[in-house]
C-alpha cells in the first residue's frame, strides 16, 4: 500500500468542517493521537471526551436537541457497548447521530482474527444502523454521504474507519 | 426523607425557563408538577443516560438552564458520567438524584451499595463545582434558591421515599408521558432551534 492510499486525519476532518461539525466527543482510540492533536489545534470544533462509550450516543443527542452538530468518534469495542444507547437515544428519539468508529481488526486482505472486526458489520446490521467504510482519502467524501443520509432520515450512521492503524499515528 | 413531588414542586418554582429532563421513577413525578412541559423531556429506560442527554444540551445551550432527575439505580449504570460532566464543568447543568435506595420500577429490590455509598460524595470528589445532599423538605425549601442559583454543575442527592411500582407492567396506568422524540422536537422548537 502506497502512502497516497492511506486515509490522512487531515482529509477526516476536512469533512468534519465541511459538514459544520460543532462538537467532537470522542473515547480516543489508542492509535489515533495525531489525529486528537490536530482537532485540539481546529477552534472551530469543542472535543468533549468521554468516560465510556455508551455516553456518547446519548450527549450528541442532546448537542442536536440544542441545535448543534456533533460527531461521535469511538472504537467498533466501544460501538458493541453503545448498542442500547444507539437503540433508546438516537433510533429511537430520531436522532441523526453520525459515528465514526474505528474498524479495530479489519483487514482487506488474509484472515480476520480479531472478532471485533469480525462481529461489527453483522452487528451494524442487526440494528440496522446503516454505514460506510472508508479507507483511503480517496473515501472521504463517504463522510459527507453519510452527514446527508443521517439528516434526510433523523437516524443515525456509522462510518467504518478502516485505515485504523496506518495514516492516524505520527 | 422526603416525597419526591414535593421536591420537584420546590424546584418548578425556580425552573424559569429552564429545561427539565426526568428519567424513570422522575418521570412521573415531575409530570404531576411541571408548569411548562413544552421545555421537559422524560427520558425512558436508558440505562442511565439522561444525565449524559443533558450534558449535550446543556453544553449546547450555555445559557439555558437544565436540569436533570436522575435516579440511584439509573445514576449507578453510567457513574463514569459524574467525571465526564465535571471535565466539560457547565456552569448552567444542575444534576439531582432521587436516592431512594430501590429499583422502584421494577417491584423495589434494593440497589447495590444502598446506605453505604455517598452520590454526593462522588459527585464532589468528581469535580462538580457543588454538591449537596437533602433529607429534609424544609431544608431543602429554605436552600433552594441558594441551591438552584449557585454556578454549576451542581449536584444534588435528595433521599426519597420509594414510589414501588409492582404490578405487572402491562396493568399499569398510562404514563402520560409525552414520547422522548416528541418532546426532544417540542424543546427544539421551542428554543428556536
Amino acid at each position: 500500500m502506497t502512502q497516497q492510499a492511506l486515509l490522512s486525519p487531515e482529509a477526516v476532518i476536512q469533512e468534519f468542517n465541511k459538514n459544520g461539525v460543532s462538537h467532537v466527543v470522542y473515547l480516543p482510540d489508542s492509535e489515533t493521537n495525531w489525529m486528537y492533536q490536530l482537532m485540539e489545534a481546529d477552534h472551530t470544533m469543542d472535543l468533549i471526551p468521554v468516560s465510556r462509550e455508551g455516553e456518547s450516543i446519548a450527549i450528541a443527542a442532546g448537542l442536536i436537541a440544542g441545535g448543534k452538530k456533533p460527531v461521535v468518534l469511538i472504537q467498533n469495542t466501544g460501538m458493541f457497548e453503545s448498542g442500547d444507547s444507539i437503540r433508546g437515544l438516537a433510533q429511537d428519539c430520531q436522532m441523526p447521530v453520525v459515528m465514526l468508529i474505528g474498524y479495530r481488526g479489519w483487514t482487506r486482505h488474509g484472515p480476520t482474527p480479531d472478532s471485533a472486526a469480525r462481529l461489527t458489520e453483522p452487528t451494524l446490521r442487526a440494528w440496522n444502523v446503516p454505514y460506510y467504510l472508508i479507507e483511503h482519502d480517496g473515501d472521504a467524501d463517504r463522510i459527507s454521504a453519510a452527514f446527508e443520509d443521517a439528516a434526510r432520515t433523523s437516524m443515525p450512521v456509522a462510518v467504518l474507519v478502516g485505515d485504523e492503524y496506518h495514516g492516524f499515528n505520527r | 426523607m422526603i416525597n419526591q413531588v414535593d421536591l420537584m414542586a420546590v424546584v418548578e418554582k425556580h425552573r424559569d425557563n429552564g429545561v427539565v429532563v426526568p428519567t424513570m421513577t422522575g418521570s412521573r413525578g415531575w409530570n404531576e408538577v411541571s408548569n411548562n412541559k413544552d421545555r421537559d423531556i422524560p427520558i425512558g429506560g436508558a440505562m442511565g443516560k439522561a444525565s449524559s442527554f443533558a450534558l449535550g444540551l446543556a453544553l449546547a445551550q450555555p445559557e439555558l438552564k437544565v436540569f436533570v432527575f436522575d435516579g440511584d439505580g439509573s445514576l449507578l449504570m453510567n457513574l463514569g458520567t459524574l467525571v465526564t460532566i465535571a471535565e466539560k464543568a457547565p456552569r448552567n447543568l444542575y444534576h439531582f438524584v432521587l436516592e431512594n435506595g430501590v429499583y422502584a420500577v421494577t417491584g423495589g429490590q434494593p440497589i447495590p451499595g444502598v446506605n453505604k455509598l455517598s452520590f454526593a460524595g462522588m459527585a464532589r470528589e468528581a469535580g462538580y463545582a457543588a454538591a449537596f445532599e437533602f433529607d429534609d423538605l424544609e431544608d431543602f425549601a429554605s436552600r433552594a434558591g441558594e441551591v438552584l442559583e449557585a454556578e454549576g454543575p451542581v449536584f444534588v442527592c435528595f433521599k426519597t421515599v420509594p414510589e414501588v411500582q409492582n404490578e405487572p407492567i402491562g396493568l399499569r396506568p398510562p404514563s402520560g408521558l409525552k414520547p422522548t422524540r416528541v418532546a426532544i422536537k417540542d424543546v427544539m422548537a421551542d428554543l428556536g432551534v
